[in-house]
C-alpha cells in the first residue's frame, strides 16, 4: 500500500448485507468512503447502522456482499483490517475498576504498540480530549461524558487510518457533544484519518463531508448535506401576519401555496424562497410583520426521502420495541 | 503486503503521533494472552467482596458441617481418629477453586455486551489469545482462592507441611484450569447472565455432590459408585485427598475408610492417571473454547 493505497477509498462496500434470520438487518448496500473524509451514517434507531459497522469491523460476518476497510477485505484479511481501524462502540466499554491511563495502556499494549512511544502518544490522546489531568483516576468516578471521551481518546491510541464511532455523541449534553465534534474536527486536520460515524441527530450530520441516509436497512441517498438539501429543492418560508388564518386562505387561492401553522407562525415551502418574498408582499392582501426564509434542513431532507420525519421513524421503532417486549 | 507505509502517513502529524501497531504473530499473540490475564488478575484483586463472599461458603461446609458430620461419625462408632474436617478439607479446596473458576468464566458472558471483551474481538489478536489468557487467568485466580483455603489447614487439624502445601497448589492450578476452561465454553454460548448461572448450579451441584468431596466413595452402591465414577471432578478431588492424608498419621484400616482412592473395576487407578485425566481434559475443553469464539466471528 503505498500512494495507491491512500487513493483508494477507505471504506468500498458492494451489496453488503446481513439477515438475522428473518430480519434483514442491513439489505444489500452499496458505498464508498474517501480517504480524509468524515463520513456519516444518518438513520433511525434500528435502521441497521450498528449491524453495518460490525461488519466494517469484522465484528460480525455479512449474510451476503462484502466491504474492504484501509483497503483490506473484510472477510479474508480481517487481521489487517483490524490493524488500521480504531472502533468507538455505541454502549460504554472501559473498564470502570481501571484507570484512565490503565484502560489506555491495556489498549496500547493489545494493538503491540511500541513502550516508549506508548506514553508519549497516551498523553497525547489524553490532552486531546482534555483528560490529561484526571489520568491517573478510576474510570468508576467519571462522568459519561468523560468515559466517552475517553473511549474516543482509546479509539484514537493506535493512529487508526479509519476511525469508527458508533453514536459518539448520544446521551451527551450539548457541551460535550460539541467538545466531541470539536475533537473530530480536529483529527481532521491534525491526523491523516477518515471517520465513519453514526448518528440520529440532523444537526450533527450536517458536520459531515458526505452523508448516507440509511432507513430499514437501505441507504435511501448519499450526498454531502448541502447536495441533499438543494436536491430538496424547497425553502421554508415563515410568516408572521396579522390575520394568521387569512393568510392561508389567501396564500391558497392567490398562490395555490398549501400553507400551515408551525411553530406559531403561517409557514409553507417554496422553490425558491428569497424570489418568493417580493411576490408574496405584491400579491397577499394580509398585513405581514415579518418573513422568515430557510434553507432546507436535513430534517427536510429525512422527510423527502424517507416520507416521515426521524422522530417519527424513531416513535414507530420504539412502539415496535414495545411490542416485541410485550409478547 | 501491508508495511510500514501503512502507519507512515504524509500530512502533517504531531511529531509523537505516529505509532505502529504491530503484525499479528505468534509473539502479538502470547502478548494478548499476558494482556488478558494480567485484567484477569487487576479485576480479582479488584473486587475483594467477590474474593470474601467466595471464602464464606467453603468455611462454613469446614467448620459447620464438618464439625457436626465429625461429632455424628465418632458417636457413631467408627472409634476412629479422622476429623471430619480433616476428611472434607480437600474437598471444600475442590469446591473453592471450582466456583471460583466458574465465576471467572462467568465474566465472558457479561463483557460480551459491556466490556473489554468487545474491545479485544476487534484489536489484532487471535481469538485464541483470548480464550487462552482468559483460561489461564481464571485459573491463577482460583488457585490463589485455593490458597487462601490451604491456609486454613490448621482448622481442619491438617499440618502445614511445606511439601503438602507446594503439591496443593500445583494440583489446584491443574483443577481449576479445567473448570475454567469448561465455565468458558458454557459462556460461549450463553448471552445472559441469569441463564449462565443457572446453567452453573445445575451442572455444578451434581458433580460437587458426587465427586468425593464431602463423603468417601467407599462401600458405595453400584448406581452411585457409577455416577462418580463418570464425573470429572472426581479425578480432581482424589489427588487432593490422597496428597494431604499422605502427610497424616492414620491407621491403615480408618484409611481405608476415609482415603479409599479412585477405582475402576477393582483397580486402583494411580493419581498420576488421575492427574493427565484432568488435564487432557482441560485441553480438550479449552479447545472447544477456542473453536466457539472463532465461530462466533
Ligand atoms: N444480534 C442480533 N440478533 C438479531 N437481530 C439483530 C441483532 N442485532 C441487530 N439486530 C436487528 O437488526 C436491526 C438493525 O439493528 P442495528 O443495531 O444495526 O440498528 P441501529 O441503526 O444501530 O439502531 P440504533 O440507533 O438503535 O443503535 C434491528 O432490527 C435489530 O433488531
Ligand atoms: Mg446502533
Amino acid at each position: 500500500m503505498t500512494s495507491d493505497g491512500a487513493r483508494a477509498p477507505a471504506v468500498a462496500a458492494t451489496g453488503l448485507a446481513k439477515c438475522y434470520g428473518a430480519i434483514e438487518a442491513v439489505k444489500g448496500i452499496d458505498f464508498e468512503v474517501r480517504p480524509g473524509e468524515v463520513f456519516g451514517f444518518l438513520g433511525p434507531n434500528g435502521a441497521g447502522k450498528t449491524t453495518t459497522i460490525s461488519m466494517l469491523c469484522t465484528l460480525v460476518k455479512p449474510t451476503g456482499g462484502g466491504a474492504t476497510v484501509a483497503g483490506h477485505d473484510v472477510l479474508t484479511d480481517s487481521d489487517e483490517v483490524r490493524r488500521n481501524i480504531g472502533l468507538v462502540f455505541q454502549d460504554p466499554t472501559v473498564d470502570a475498576y481501571l484507570t484512565a491511563e490503565q484502560n489506555l495502556r491495556f489498549h496500547g499494549e493489545l494493538y503491540g504498540l511500541d513502550k516508549a512511544v506508548m506514553k508519549d502518544r497516551i498523553t497525547q490522546v489524553l490532552e486531546m480530549v482534555d483528560l490529561a489531568d484526571r489520568r491517573g483516576g478510576k474510570v468508576e468516578t467519571f462522568s459519561g461524558g468523560m468515559k466517552r471521551r475517553l473511549e474516543i481518546a482509546r479509539g484514537l491510541l493506535h493512529s487508526p487510518r479509519v476511525l469508527f464511532l458508533d453514536e459518539p455523541t448520544v446521551g451527551l449534553d450539548p457541551q460535550t457533544r460539541a467538545a466531541i465534534w470539536g475533537y473530530i474536527n480536529q483529527l481532521r486536520e491534525t491526523e491523516d484519518i477518515t471517520i465513519f460515524l453514526t448518528t440520529h441527530y440532523m444537526e450533527e450530520a450536517e458536520n459531515c463531508d458526505r452523508i448516507a441516509i440509511i432507513d430499514h436497512g437501505e441507504i435511501v441517498v448519499l450526498d454531502t448535506p448541502e447536495a441533499l438539501k438543494a436536491s430538496v429543492g424547497k425553502d421554508r418560508v415563515q410568516i408572521a401576519t396579522g390575520d394568521d388564518e387569512a393568510a392561508i386562505v389567501a396564500l391558497q387561492s392567490t398562490f395555490g401555496i398549501e400553507a400551515g401553522m408551525h411553530e406559531g407562525a403561517v409557514t409553507f415551502a417554496v422553490p425558491s424562497g428569497e424570489e418568493f418574498v417580493p411576490k408574496l408582499f405584491a400579491g397577499l392582501r394580509v398585513p405581514i410583520r415579518s418573513v422568515h426564509v430557510a434553507r432546507p434542513s436535513l430534517d427536510d431532507v429525512f422527510l423527502s426521502y424517507t416520507g416521515s420525519t426521524i422522530r417519527d421513524a424513531e416513535a414507530g421503532a420504539m412502539d415496535w420495541a414495545r411490542q416485541m417486549m410485550r409478547r | 503486503m501491508t508495511t510500514q507505509a501503512d502507519n507512515t502517513r504524509s500530512g502533517n502529524l504531531a511529531p509523537v503521533a505516529r505509532v505502529r501497531v504491530a503484525k499479528r504473530s505468534l509473539r502479538h499473540d502470547l502478548r494478548g494472552v499476558k494482556i488478558v490475564l494480567h485484567r484477569e488478575l487487576l479485576r480479582f484483586v479488584y473486587d475483594r467482596t467477590r474474593m470474601i463472599s467466595q471464602l464464606v461458603q467453603p468455611v462454613l461446609w469446614l467448620v459447620v458441617m464438618g464439625t457436626g458430620l465429625s461429632a455424628l461419625v465418632i458417636s457413631g462408632g467408627g472409634g476412629g481418629q479422622v476429623d471430619m474436617r480433616t476428611f472434607m478439607f480437600p474437598g471444600v479446596i475442590a469446591m473453592s477453586v471450582m466456583f471460583t473458576g466458574m465465576f471467572s468464566a462467568a465474566s465472558i458472558v457479561w463483557d460480551r455486551e459491556f466490556g473489554f471483551l468487545r474491545e479485544m474481538l476487534v484489536a489484532p489478536i487471535g481469538r485464541s489469545a483470548i480464550v487462552v489468557g482468559k483460561v489461564l487467568g481464571g485459573a491463577l485466580v482460583a488457585t490463589s482462592q485455593g490458597i487462601v483455603i490451604v491456609a486454613l489447614a490448621g482448622l481442619a487439624n491438617v499440618p502445614y507441611n511445606p511439601l503438602m502445601i507446594i503439591e496443593l497448589v500445583l494440583l489446584m492450578f491443574v483443577g481449576a484450569f479445567t473448570v475454567t476452561a469448561f465455565g468458558v465454553v458454557l459462556a460461549a454460548r450463553i448471552k445472559q447472565m441469569q441463564s449462565f448461572f443457572g446453567i452453573m448450579q445445575m451442572a455444578m451441584m451434581p458433580m460437587m455432590f458426587l465427586s468425593g468431596a464431602l463423603f468417601p466413595l467407599s462401600a458405595l452402591p453400584t448406581w452411585l459408585s457409577f455416577l462418580t465414577r463418570i464425573n470429572p471432578l472426581t479425578y480432581a478431588v482424589d489427588p487432593l485427598r490422597q496428597v494431604v492424608f499422605r502427610h497424616l498419621d492414620v491407621p491403615p484400616a480408618l484409611l481405608a475408610r476415609f482415603n479409599p482412592g479412585v477405582t475402576w473395576f477393582g483397580w486402583q487407578v494411580p493419581i498420576g492417571m488421575e492427574i493427565v485425566l484432568v488435564a487432557v481434559l482441560g485441553a480438550g475443553l479449552l479447545a472447544v473454547g477456542i473453536w466457539e469464539f472463532r465461530r462466533t466471528d
